[in-house]
């Protein structure tokens, strides 16, 4: 007898894959420990997981242009810096009391995140939409170079800029406000951070299912197919690239907050390269990768950072293991490959 | 007369030294199926992806149902109606053959922006797909990976999406190579079915199919259409025999 459809499903618990198991811990864990480090007052080691929590927040942006849509970005520090200037920018007028734009109408500075956020956000996207749509007509290699082309020149600009501290970079002196809770508590902040983060994975998963997520893993594995199925792959791409860079400039908003400062160190390609390094660490499409791959990252920083110089030749040698040994990243070696339906 | 679905007038198309187009002007009418034969290298392909939009010739014309479509996008020519399947099936590999056939049927729906409602649960979506995977005889296999298919369901695959596209005409390059002898026959016998509905343009070496299944027979050689005609009379000819058919025919 033939299975029917509209038969009704056995009620069962869904069984949790292993890689659901690895997401849950790993989350688990980057809550437990600072929530354990600020009982104890060790301020910190909360910083240092809010570092992470950030840095994954940027990993999830790259990570749904690379995993999702194919496109590896070179430049997304471009972003990243931006979320961080608008937020040292808005910082800087409403400390000094001055106007960011006099004429024609005008616009102060503000010292409230949730607006912060968002500004960040748009104009990271209003970025991404004029770098995409140039880049976006080269591919492979020449779209690496292209978007690392475009984080230079941003790069330089914000070098060459004195008002906003040129090479020096701009402080910000009081964190910036959120409404209701204290933003200057570590834990507060942390927990902030936190929040954001599932948000981005969330907003990510769901984008990635949808009938536009379709389309753009379609550009990513044959784009040939897509445009035959009678999707231009062009507007799709640029719509990700786009998503992805609002990510990631809010993670850059989150950590110039985080450390009081903004500078041109944020626009590095070194940068573009660390969370690069966070997506393919953690394992390229994989939801939850650049969380590990953030949290490895920042721990062997800190911790083999602290005892010799050469912790990115170790960096180096744990890259070239992930890339030569497990395609999938640190995920794919503990929860297998991934999964397609 | 019956108007034409697909023309094609004056086309030119060179590579360097190598035309490998030389002024093909051909139609395509309702309920036809109207087959190209050449041999190896004589433009078949080329004049596909010119037809479906992946070359652009360095003249002529191309019209669909009327329209000239000549600078039109891959993508804008599908939507319109023309229908395809490739020499080297092109399929997205790592998902499931039901996965593929969904993207098309989203796209005939319009839009794939559509952000929030999951693709998984979309059961009407997901029928849609099953259903044209049925028609083309790959019930039970939608769930499997593309890449664990075989060249011959994989080409099925390719067709149940230029279907799910309701196209107003198909082009299909060699869609037998690979299917073995019975996989040959429930094609051809398939796309005698789907002819009333759709008429395709089939490139072909299967020859049996060949004169089984079309109503003209263009002869390509060299880039250039050097006969056209009834399958009895390119049976017939000695042009084709000399340059085509060889001994065997
Ligand atoms: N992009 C290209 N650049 C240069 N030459 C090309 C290109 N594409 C095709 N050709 C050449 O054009 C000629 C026609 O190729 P085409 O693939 O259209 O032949 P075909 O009739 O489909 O042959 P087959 O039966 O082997 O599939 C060949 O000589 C081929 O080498
Ligand atoms: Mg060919």
């Amino acid at each position: 007898m033939q299975r029917t459809d509209t038969a009704p499903k056995p009620v069962s618990m869904p069984k949790l894959s292993r890689e659901t198991i690895v997401n849950i811990a790993v989350m688990a864990i980057l809550l437990a420990l600072p929530l354990w480090a600020s009982s104890i007052g060790e301020d910190y080691y909360v910083n240092l997981a809010s570092l992470i929590t950030i840095f994954a927040i940027a990993g999830v942006g790259l990570n749904f242009a690379i995993g999702q849509g194919g496109m590896v970005s070179f430049g997304h520090a471009a972003f990243f810096g931006i979320g961080g200037y608008t937020t040292g920018i808005a910082a800087f007028h409403s400390f000094e009391e001055t106007l960011f734009v006099a004429m024609p109408f005008a616009i102060s500075g503000t010292n409230q995140m949730l607006i912060i956020w968002i500004v960040a956000m748009v104009i990271c996207g209003i970025a991404a939409l004029a770098i995409g749509a140039i880049s976006l007509r080269t591919e492979g290699v020449y779209f690496i170079m292209i978007t690392l082309a475009f984080a230079q020149m941003i790069y330089y600009f914000a070098i060459s800029w004195p008002t906003y501290g040129g090479e020096d970079g701009l402080s910000i002196y009081l964190r910036n406000q959120l409404p209701m809770v204290d933003a200057e508590s570590a834990l507060t902040f942390f927990l902030v951070c936190f929040i954001l983060l599932l948000g981005a994975i969330f907003v990510s998963a769901r984008l990635s299912g949808s009938r536009f997520g379709a389309a753009l893993g379609t550009a990513r594995m044959n784009e040939t197919r897509l445009a035959t199925s009678g999707i231009d792959p062009f507007p799709i791409k640029l719509t990700g690239f786009v998503i992805s860079a609002m990510i990631t400039g809010l993670a850059g908003a989150l950590f110039a907050e985080l450390n009081g400062f903004v500078g041109p160190s944020m626009l590095s390609w070194h940068r573009s390269g660390e969370i690069m390094v966070f997506v393919i660490l953690g394992g390229v499409g994989r939801l939850y990768g650049p969380v590990i791959g953030a949290a490895l990252f920042v721990l062997l920083e800190t911790y083999i950072g602290e005892w010799t110089q050469h912790w990115q030749l170790l960096l180096g040698l744990a890259l070239l293991g992930v890339v030569l040994f497990a395609r999938g990243g640190v995920m794919g070696m503990i929860a297998g490959r991934a999964r397609h339906d | 007369m019956t108007k034409p679905v697909l023309e094609v007038k004056g086309l030119h198309k060179s590579f360097g030294a190598l035309q490998a187009t030389k002024n093909v002007s051909l139609d395509l009418k309702p309920n036809e199926i109207h087959a190209l034969i050449g041999p190896n290298g004589a433009g078949k392909s080329t004049l596909i992806g010119q037809i479906a939009g992946w070359i652009t010739p360095d003249s002529g014309s191309i019209y669909l149902d009327g329209e000239d479509v000549t600078s039109e996008t891959v993508a804008s020519r599908s939507r319109k109606g023309l229908g395809r399947s490739f020499q080297v099936s092109s399929l997205a590999m790592e998902v499931s053959a039901r996965r593929n056939v969904m993207l098309s049927v989203q796209a005939s729906q319009g839009s794939s922006f559509r952000f929030w409602k999951q693709t998984k649960s979309d059961e009407e979506l997901r029928e849609t797909a099953r259903n044209w995977l049925r028609k083309v005889g790959l019930s039970g296999r939608e769930d499997i990976a593309v890449s664990e298919l075989s060249h011959g369901e994989r080409r099925q695959v390719e067709v149940a999406c230029a279907l799910a596209l309701a196209p107003k005409a198909l082009l299909l390059d060699e869609p037998m190579a690979g299917l073995g002898p019975t996989g040959s026959i429930q094609l051809t016998e398939f796309l005698e079915e789907i002819r009333p509905e759709i008429p395709i343009l089939l490139i072909e070496h299967d020859m049996d199919a060949v004169f089984r299944l079309a109503d003209r027979i263009t002869v390509l050689v060299g880039g250039a259409a050097i006969l056209s005609g009834s399958v009895d009379e390119i049976r017939a000819s000695a042009l084709v025999r000399e340059a085509y058919l060889g001994e065997e025919a």
